[in-house]
C-alpha cells in the first residue's frame, strides 16, 4: 500500500535533479566535510614527518625512561633528579591532584558561605560578600596568582624575623609552617575508624529510610553516624595512651626544621584558585537557593515540618539539583586553572611536563599528555554528571 | 467635642525607632540577634584591615617620586606607575610612533562606546566597524601613507591585549555560531566532527591550546614557512573561544520552540533560509548575556600568553618589576593592573545585565 502510493508520486511528480535532493546533498556535504578535514589533517601530518625528520626528533614515549636530571621542588612521593621522566610526570600529576583536591573542598566551603552571606538580610553582610564577588570574578586569575605570590616573597620577612601569630604557626617567605602531631601508630587506627564509621552509617541512613518507609519510625542516622564518628576515634586515641607528641617547627640556621611546610608556591595557588573559584561557586549557590519557590518552603511548614526538616527534606533536594551541574563544572574550571601553576613555579603537571618539552624536545608527546590528562578528568566528570542527572531527574507525571 | 475626634482622628506619627537612619539600621543591621553579632563582627573586622591599609595606600605613600625617595617610606610607593606608565600600556612600540597605537585605542573604544546603545544597532554599524577596523590595523601595522612597519612582534603592552581579546572574540564568533549548528545537525558526519571538537577542547585548559600554538605549530608547517608568535596564539584562542560560544548557542537553538521550525518549512524556505531569517535572529538574541559571559572570560584569559612570552600588559608590567630600580613594588603595580582590568571587565558585564534587561521582550 505505502510502496504504490510513494510511487504514485513519483510517476505524479517528476524525481528532483541530484542537486535538489535532500538526502544526496547531504551525503556530498558529509563526503565534503570528511575529505577536507583528512586532507588538512594529511598536510599537517606530512608535514610535521618531514620537520621531526630534519630535526631528528625521535617520534615516541620511549624518553620516558630516560633519566629526568632535574630537581622537583615538592612531592608527595619520593624523587629524585635521578629518577625517570615518568616517574618525574607522576609527581606533577599527584601535584595537580594535591592543589584540585584542597581547592575543591576549600572552594565549596568558602563559595557557599559567600553566597549565602549574598542573601542575608543583614545589608553589611549581604554587600560585602558582593563586593567579594564583583572584585574577584573580574581580575583574571593569572594576575591574582601573581598578586598572592608577590606577596609572599616581597612583603613577607625572612625566616629569622618570621610572623608568628599563633603558638607553632610561623610565616615568612619560605612559606607557611605549622606544628603537627608526631607520626604515631594512634593516628592510623583513628583515621581507618573515622572512614568505616562513614561507610557504616550510610548503609543506616539507607536501612534508616527503607524502615521509615515500611514502619513509618523515623531514625536519626545522621546524628548516630556524626556522634560515632567522633566517639570511638577518641576511644582509640585514648585506648592508645593518648599521644601528644608535636613536631614543632623551629628556625634552624636559615631555614625551620620539623613541623609542616607549605611552600609559598602551593600557598598563593591554592589561595588564588579558591578565592577566584569561590566567587563563581556563591553565585551559583545564590541561583540554586533562589530557584525554590517561597511556596515550596511554606507548604513544608503548613504540613507541620521543623525548620531543619524543611531544610533537610524540602530546600536542600531541590537546591542541589540546580546547583550541582553547574558547581561540577566550576570545579573543573579549577582544576584546569590549576595548570596556571606553571606560571608561578609550582611543580604542577603541566610545569613539569613544560620542563620535559624543554630539555627533550618532545613538543608533540608533551602537550598530547597534558590534553589526555586533562581530557580524562574533564571526561570522568562528564560521565558522572550524566549519571547524576539521571539519578536525579524530576519525576513528573 | 469635635476637637476630641479631630485629634483622635489624626495620623499617628511612626515610632522614632522605625523610620529614618535608626529604622534602617534595625530593619537591615540588627533585626535578629545573629544579624547584630554578625554586624559588630564584621565592623570589627572591617576596622581591623581598613585603616592600615589607608594608611599604607594613601597616608605614608608616594605618588610620583623618584625610586630612591620610596625606599624610605613604609607606604605604598605608586611612583612605579607614573613613571613607567608609557611602558606597561605601550611596551616596545617603537619611539615616536607611540601616537599610533593610542589613536587606534582611542577609536576603538569610541565605537564601543558608541555601539552601547541597542537603538544603534543597523547595517551602518556593522560597515563602521569594517572601517574602523581597517583604520587601526592601518595604524598599528603601518606600510602605507608613509608610516613605518611596526612588526606584531613589536606589538606589546595594551594594544597587544586588546588585539588578542578582541579579534579573538570577532573570529570566535561566527566560527562557534557554525560549530553549534554543526551540533545540531542531522548529518551525522558533521555532528561527530563538531561534537568530537567542542568537547575535547572544552575538556582542555587554554594553556595547553597555547603551549601548541607556541611549540606544535611550528612543526605542522612546510620548511620556511613561519608564522608569527602573535597570530599563533590568536589562533589558540580563537580556537579556545569558539567551543564555548558553540555550546552557548547551542543552548539559544535549543530554546527555540519546534513552531518555529515547523513555520519556516511551511512557507517554504530552505535550511540556510530558515536559519539565516527565522532561527538564529531569536536564538543569538536569546544568548546575548551569557555570550558576554564568555567574550569576558576570554578577555581576562588573554592575560595567560604571559607564559608563551608575548608582552601584553601583564607582562610588560612584570618586565617593570625586573627592573633593579623598581623590583619590590610588584603588590603596587598589581593592584594598579588590577583596577585597569576591573574597569573594563565590570563595566562589560555590567552592560551584560542591562542588555539582559533591555532584551527581555517577554512573550
Amino acid at each position: 500500500m505505502k510502496q504504490s502510493l510513494s510511487n504514485s508520486a513519483t510517476t505524479a511528480v517528476a524525481s528532483p535533479p541530484f542537486w535538489r535532493d535532500e538526502g544526496k546533498r547531504a551525503i556530498f556535504f558529509q563526503i565534503a566535510a570528511l575529505l577536507c578535514a583528512g586532507g588538512v589533517s594529511y598536510y599537517l601530518f606530512t608535514n610535521t614527518q618531514a620537520n621531526l625528520a630534519r630535526q631528528s626528533i625521535a617520534t615516541g614515549f620511549s624518553f620516558l625512561n630516560r633519566e629526568a636530571s632535574f630537581e622537583i621542588g615538592e612531592s608527595l612521593i619520593s624523587y629524585s633528579a635521578s629518577d625517570t621522566y615518568f616517574r618525574a610526570l607522576l609527581v606533577g600529576a599527584l601535584n595537580t591532584l594535591q592543589v584540585a583536591f584542597f581547592g575543591i573542598i576549600l572552594t565549596t566551603i568558602l563559595g557557599s558561605l559567600v553566597g549565602i552571606a549574598r542573601l542575608s538580610s543583614n545589608w553589611l553582610v549581604s554587600k560585602v560578600a558582593t563586593s567579594f564577588i564583583e572584585v574577584m570574578q573580574n581580575i583574571p586569575i593569572l594576575l591574582q596568582l601573581f598578586f598572592w605570590y608577590a606577596i609572599f616573597y616581597e612583603s613577607f620577612p625572612s625566616p629569622r624575623q618570621a610572623l608568628n601569630p599563633v603558638k607553632g604557626v610561623f610565616l615568612c617567605n619560605r612559606g607557611l609552617i605549622f606544628a603537627v602531631p608526631e607520626s604515631h601508630p594512634a593516628y592510623t587506627s583513628m583515621g581507618i575508624a573515622f572512614i568505616l564509621i562513614l561507610v557504616a552509617g550510610w548503609f543506616l541512613n539507607r536501612w534508616g529510610h527503607k524502615r521509615q518507609e515500611l514502619t513509618g519510625k523515623p531514625l536519626p542516622a545522621l546524628r548516630m553516624t556524626a556522634g560515632a564518628a567522633i566517639i570511638l576515634p577518641l576511644l582509640i586515641w585514648f585506648l592508645y595512651g593518648s599521644p601528644t607528641a608535636m613536631s614543632i617547627p623551629e628556625l634552624r640556621g636559615f631555614n625551620f626544621s620539623g613541623g609542616l611546610t607549605v611552600s609559598p608556591e602551593f600557598a598563593s595557588l591554592l589561595l588564588g584558585l579558591v578565592l577566584y573559584t569561590s566567587a563563581f561557586v556563591a553565585e551559583v549557590v545564590r541561583a540554586g537557593i533562589q530557584s525554590i519557590g517561597r511556596g515550596q518552603i511554606e507548604a513544608a511548614m503548613a504540613i507541620g515540618l521543623k525548620p531543619g526538616q524543611v531544610l533537610q527534606l524540602v530546600i536542600f533536594p531541590q537546591a542541589l539539583r540546580v546547583i550541582i551541574p553547574p558547581l561540577t563544572s566550576q570545579m573543573l574550571n579549577l582544576t584546569k586553572n590549576s595548570s596556571l601553576a606553571v606560571a608561578i613555579g609550582y611543580a604542577d603537571f603541566v610545569a613539569v611536563t613544560n620542563t620535559t618539552i624543554n630539555q627533550t624536545g618532545q613538543a608533540i608527546e608533551g602537550v598530547a599528555m597534558i590534553m589526555v590528562v586533562y581530557l580524562f578528568f574533564s571526561l570522568s566528570t562528564s560521565a558522572f554528571m550524566n549519571w547524576y542527572n539521571k539519578r536525579m531527574a524530576l519525576v513528573e507525571r | 467635642m469635635s476637637t476630641a475626634t479631630k485629634a483622635k482622628r489624626e495620623r499617628l506619627k511612626p515610632p522614632i525607632t522605625n523610620v529614618g537612619v535608626i529604622g534602617w539600621l534595625k530593619t537591615n543591621l540588627f533585626n535578629t540577634w545573629y544579624n547584630s553579632l554578625l554586624t559588630v563582627l564584621i565592623l570589627a573586622m572591617l576596622g581591623w584591615l581598613i585603616p592600615p591599609l589607608i594608611r599604607w595606600a594613601f597616608i605614608d605613600s608616594l605618588w610620583n617620586s623618584s625610586a630612591q625617595a620610596c625606599r624610605d617610606i613604609d607606604g605604598a610607593c605608586w611612583s612605579i606607575i607614573p613613571h613607567n606608565i608609557k611602558f606597561i600600556f605601550l611596551g616596545f612600540f617603537p619611539s615616536g610612533q607611540e601616537w599610533r597605537p593610542i589613536l587606534a585605542m582611542i577609536l576603538l573604544l569610541g565605537l564601543v562606546i558608541y555601539s552601547k546603545d541597542l537603538s544603534r544597532w543597523k547595517k551602518s554599524l556593522a560597515w563602521m566597524w569594517l572601517v574602523n577596523i581597517i583604520v587601526m590595523g592601518t595604524l598599528m601595522y603601518g606600510g602605507i601613507f608613509g608610516l613605518p612597519v611596526v612588526e606584531t612582534s613589536q606589538w606589546s603592552g595594551l594594544p597587544l591585549t586588546l588585539t588578542l581579546s578582541f579579534f579573538g572574540m570577532v573570529v570566535a564568533y561566527p566560527f562557534g555560531v557554525l560549530l553549534a549548528l554543526g551540533r545540531r545537525s542531522k548529518m551525522p558526519a558533521i555532528k561527530t566532527m563538531s561534537v568530537v571538537y567542542i568537547e575535547m577542547i572544552r575538556g582542555v585548559p587554554l594553556i595547553s591550546l597555547l603551549f601548541m600554538s607556541s611549540v606544535m605549530f611550528p612543526l605542522f608547517l612546510p620548511e620556511g614557512v613561519t608564522i608569527d608568535k602573535v597570530l599563533r596564539a590568536l589562533v589558540a584562542i580563537i580556537l579556545f573561544t569558539a567551543a564555548y560560544i558553540a555550546e552557548v548557542v547551542r543552548g539559544g537553538l535549543q530554546a527555540m520552540p519546534r513552531g518555529q521550525y515547523e513555520a519556516a518549512d511551511s512557507l517554504g524556505l530552505n535550511y540556510n533560509q530558515t536559519m539565516r531569517l527565522i532561527i538564529l535572529p531569536q536564538a543569538l538574541k536569546i544568548v546575548i548575556p551569557p555570550t558576554v559571559g564568555i567574550l569576558l572570560s576570554a578577555f581576562k584569559d588573554t592575560s595567560l600568553v604571559v607564559i608563551i612570552a608575548l608582552y601584553d600588559v601583564l607582562k610588560t608590567t612584570m618586565v617593570t618589576l625586573s627592573n633593579p630600580n623598581w623590583t619590590g613594588y610588584s603588590t603596587e603595580a598589581y593592584i594598579f593592573l588590577a583596577i585597569l582590568y576591573f574597569i573594563f571587565c565590570y563595566a562589560m558585564s555590567s552592560y551584560s545585565r542591562k542588555l539582559e534587561k533591555d532584551l527581555h521582550t517577554g512573550h
